[in-house]
């Protein structure tokens, strides 16, 4: 019998109902797929909510060729074992100006790497309702972002003027150009998406467990080596410390921390007492204050 | 019943210290990131009186006077803490100002508490009877008032008890029975999470408390709803997904559809973990029915015993979102769950002034209003009172040419007058009659300005129709308004009206099998897009007759822009009033080309 009551059953319900409107509602839905905790979580609210029939929508990988290593071979074994219709995109001119996260300029990296290169990917498919995995409780411009958040032609968010979202009752129509980005864990925190991981038994990424990595410090940050184009400093030399990370993303622009949490009970313990805000560990984030919205409102996710 | 996650509406603005109270119940619950915390011992706003080390509460929250000085966005913001009883509360911040009225209204519509702050030091003011009311409407069921501020006030009681009495006041006549009222200073931790020991007169719950303790009203008298968002298909499997409402679904349990009416018996309740055999209240699940029935996204289903009242008239109240103003009669999309449908507000009965709850007359009402409305919908609905059923009681309108959610709607109570009527079949209809004739009926609506040259292509086709011994007939906008449509003048909602009597007359002639040229201005996106549902797909034409102003001018058969020019007509369209161009007509006529030319145009998109 499901269980009344716990936090995760209404969130988890809630998520469901948003992922079958989404399919309902929308032409052409993708699913985004980040190889996260999130994105798993994501896609294993995916697999409930449209059992036993299939996930009824692709999914999209933006691959910035500087990932981790072990993000991709873990996308590609999930993707064999669940089946999936996953499609990878990458930002093909920008890889030919050789755009780098170490020398082009982080926001500029961001924006041609990640923005421009998503906007190719859901313009050349076509599709019309992008699903995401983002959390209000991340960063405060996603803390007033809608569920359901209209897309102008272009991508363009204008928080200014987003469309009412009232009760549960969702206008997923669109104008031509329009599109939409859908955010059916808008409510999770941080500790929600790991207790569920613990409790549903979802596989996540082995960068989440505390293991010894080559990392060099730089800033206040600690940068995993990940392969052999890290730029290294005369001075600097790759060290083991045992570490793990919180979010991930693009190897040089994710910094791990110091851990030994190496189990998922760990992982919720500390998750559930180190009071560290999840994204301190992103570099793309930090520039200034209102960077989120303003990346946001050029078309990122 | 309990509900592990607690909806907070915060309503008050930064100068009432709601950005103090809400940071304090964030660190006193430890829902914040510590290194968020140590930022807000060292930063400080200009003018802060707050000793340097000391936590500034007020800096947590985003606080809108920073939005309003960075020109951020203001709109509702949500945040997720931890109660110290396990629970979970979310809250939605909302700005409190009148020209916000639409955002609170987004933030209320789920909240099941409203926080309204009243700053001691100013006492009960208009603002605080704006949220009020608000928080009436929207079926908050719970309210709490924080008395703030009162550490200025010496913490008197005296002042407490004569803001308490005022507020009761203003309760009692929104009639909103459950409400706590709580002296408090959020600045000095008074009765937010820690009983105040500067008030031991007070003996009620501190904040954290009252929210604590809120269980939702009793849901004993209604009966389980489950609107089907989707038909779930897989090998050998077919089923219903949805979430269930307002009670549960138990194996074995015999159902009935609605609109359907069909009836079946629930054999399986299905979910990713497996079979269950009850489906509680707001799961998310999939039921499979014996037998399998024809059911589609947006039927409702029920258990056999419940009544369902199905009606295509209400009364609700609507909370106006869009820039545009609620134009009546005209043609809106109704989202109700997972329903759409068109409808029509055919009438505003009055306006609800949110600052005082009093009731004025109304024609129109513009963003941030509220006001009772009636409302048909082109096919009957199973809606709730609001009061009975938040998820089954209210609705959305959205604009039909921009797809703007529109208008925010609760229903009041059903209207009978839609209920009673229904739709009798005839044995000769549209099809026998066309083909007597020997023809396939149909509308060719043609829009356009004022002299734009309507009338003149009309009269031609009709002549070239006659010859072709094809049964028509001409619906000409002025003529209708020398006869049925006689008590219309020319505001936007006159126009939808006229727009949708001549679409509703062309429907009756078009099932009698005849062809019909409907000659009207009709310049609203809209109104046209209204009369076009009408129709079935292949047997409506929109031409646009484009024609230059300057040319229509120039013509002036009726004398209208003359008349225009002096101020005479305020109305019309191209000068006092716009003229939407149709985005996707069937055809563009050209009105500089000869009419023969026009015609013959028309006559191979018809023909």
């Amino acid at each position: 019998m499901l269980s009344a009551g716990t936090i995760l059953d209404s969130l988890e319900s809630e998520s469901i109902e948003i992922l079958r409107e989404t399919a309902a509602t929308f032409r052409k839905p993708v699913m985004m797929y980040s190889i996260g905790k999130d994105s798993s979580v994501l896609l294993h609210l995916a697999k409930k909510a449209f059992f036993p029939g299939p996930i009824p929508f692709p999914l999209l990988h933006i691959d910035t060729k500087w990932k981790f290593k072990e993000m991709l071979s873990f996308r590609d074994t999930v993707v064999q074992e669940n089946n999936l219709d996953l499609i990878v995109h990458s930002n093909q001119d920008g890889i030919d100006a050789g755009v780098n996260p170490f020398t082009t300029g982080v926001s500029e990296y961001t924006r041609i790497m990640k923005t421009m290169a998503l906007r190719q990917a859901l313009d050349k498919h076509g599709f019309d309702g992008a699903i995401g995995g983002s959390r209000r409780d991340e960063e405060k411009s996603r803390a007033k972002e809608r569920i359901f958040s209209l897309r102008e032609p272009g991508h363009i968010w204008d928080p200014r003027n987003q469309r009412p979202e009232l009760w549960r009752t969702y206008n997923t129509r669109l104008n031509v150009g329009q599109s939409m980005r859908v955010f059916p864990i808008s409510d999770w925190t941080e500790a929600d998406i790991w207790n569920y991981i613990y409790r549903e038994k979802i596989e996540v990424n082995p960068l989440y467990f505390a293991k010894p990595r080559p990392v060099v410090n730089r800033g206040t940050q600690l940068i995993m080596v990940d392969d052999d184009r890290f730029p290294l400093s005369e001075s600097e030399k790759p060290e083991l410390k045992t570490v793990r990370f919180r979010t991930l993303g693009c190897y040089p622009l994710t910094a791990a921390v110091e851990s030994i949490a190496s189990t998922l009970t760990e992982i919720v313990e500390e998750v559930l007492q180190v009071k560290l805000s999840e994204r301190a560990t992103r570099l793309i984030d930090g520039e200034n204050e209102d960077s989120m919205e303003k990346k946001k409102s050029e078309g990122y996710f | 019943m309990t509900k592990s996650i607690i909806r907070l509406l915060t309503c008050g603005s930064v100068d009432d210290g709601k950005s103090t109270l809400i940071g304090r119940l964030l660190v006193q619950t430890d829902s914040v990131p510590h290194d968020t915390i140590d930022a807000t011992r060292k930063v400080r706003r200009s003018g802060s009186t707050i000793p340097a080390g000391e936590i500034d509460f007020s800096l947590l929250t985003d606080g809108l006077e920073a939005e309003r000085e960075q020109g951020i966005t203001i709109d509702v913001a949500y945040r997720s803490m931890n109660l110290l009883n396990g629970k979970r509360l979310i809250i939605s911040d909302a700005p409190g100002h009148e020209q916000y009225t639409r955002n609170m209204a987004v933030a209320a519509s789920r909240a099941d508490i409203a926080l309204v702050l009243v700053d001691a030091t100013r006492g009960v003011r208009t603002q605080t009877l704006r949220h009020l009311t608000i928080c009436a409407l929207m079926g908050v069921s719970h309210v709490i008032i924080a008395v703030n501020k009162l550490d200025a006030k010496d913490y008197s009681q005296s002042i407490f008890q004569s803001i308490s009495l005022e507020i009761s006041d203003a309760l009692d006549r929104l009639e909103i029975k459950n409400a706590t009222v709580i002296p408090m200073s959020a600045l000095a931790g008074d009765n937010v999470v820690d009983k105040s020991k500067a008030m031991d007169w007070y003996k009620g719950p501190t904040l954290i408390q009252a929210i604590q303790d809120w269980v939702p009203d009793s849901t004993a008298d209604r009966g389980a709803r489950l609107q089907i968002q989707s038909i779930s298909r897989a090998e050998n499997f077919r089923g219903v997904s949805g979430t269930v409402h307002d009670g549960e679904f138990a194996v074995g349990d015999s159902i009935k559809t609605f609109p359907g009416g069909v009836s079946a018996k629930i054999s399986r309740i299905v979910t990713f973990n497996g079979d269950v055999e009850i489906a509680v209240n707001e799961s998310a699940i999939t039921l499979v029915l014996d037998p399998e029935i024809d059911a589609t996204r947006g039927d409702l289903i029920v258990k056999s015993s419940e009544e369902l009242i199905s009606s295509d008239r209400y009364v609700a109240n609507i909370v106006w979102l869009d820039e545009k103003p609620l134009i009546h009669s005209r043609s809106y999309i109704l989202i109700a769950g997972t329903t759409t449908t068109p409808a029509i507000v055919t009438k505003i009965r009055h306006k609800i002034e949110v600052n005082s709850g009093e009731h004025n007359s109304a024609t129109t009402l513009s963003m941030n209003e509220i006001g009772s409305i009636e409302i048909a919908t082109d096919t009957s609905l199973a809606l709730l009172p609001y009061k009975q059923s938040r998820d089954f009681g209210n609705f959305v309108l959205v604009d039909r040419s921009s797809n703007r959610t529109v208008g925010a709607g609760m229903i009041d109570h059903v209207l009978r007058r839609g209920s009673n009527i229904t739709h009798h079949n005839y044995e000769i209809g549209k099809t026998e009659r066309a083909q007597m004739k020997h023809q396939k009926p149909g509308v060719l609506w043609l829009t356009g300005l004022s002299g734009s040259g309507k009338s003149t292509i009309a009269n031609e086709l009709e002549k070239k129709l006659f010859n072709l011994g094809i049964h028509s007939y001409v619906l000409d906008g002025d003529n209708l308004r020398l006869g049925i449509n006689k008590d219309l003048g020319f505001t936007p909602e006159e126009r939808a009206e006229n727009v949708r009597r001549t679409s509703e007359i062309a429907k009756l002639m078009v099932d009698a099998g005849l062809f019909v040229i409907v000659a009207l201005v009709s310049p609203f996106k809209g109104d046209r897009e209204q009369a076009r549902s009408l129709f079935d797909e292949n047997e409506f034409f929109e031409a646009w007759v484009d024609t230059p102003i300057e040319i229509c001018q120039a013509r002036d058969p009726k004398g209208l822009y003359k008349k225009a020019a002096t101020g005479e007509i305020p109305n019309l369209t191209g000068l006092g009033q716009e003229y939407e161009v149709p985005a996707n007509p069937n055809i563009v006529l050209d009105g500089k080309l000869a009419v023969a030319e026009n015609v013959q145009a028309l006559l191979k998109l018809i023909l």
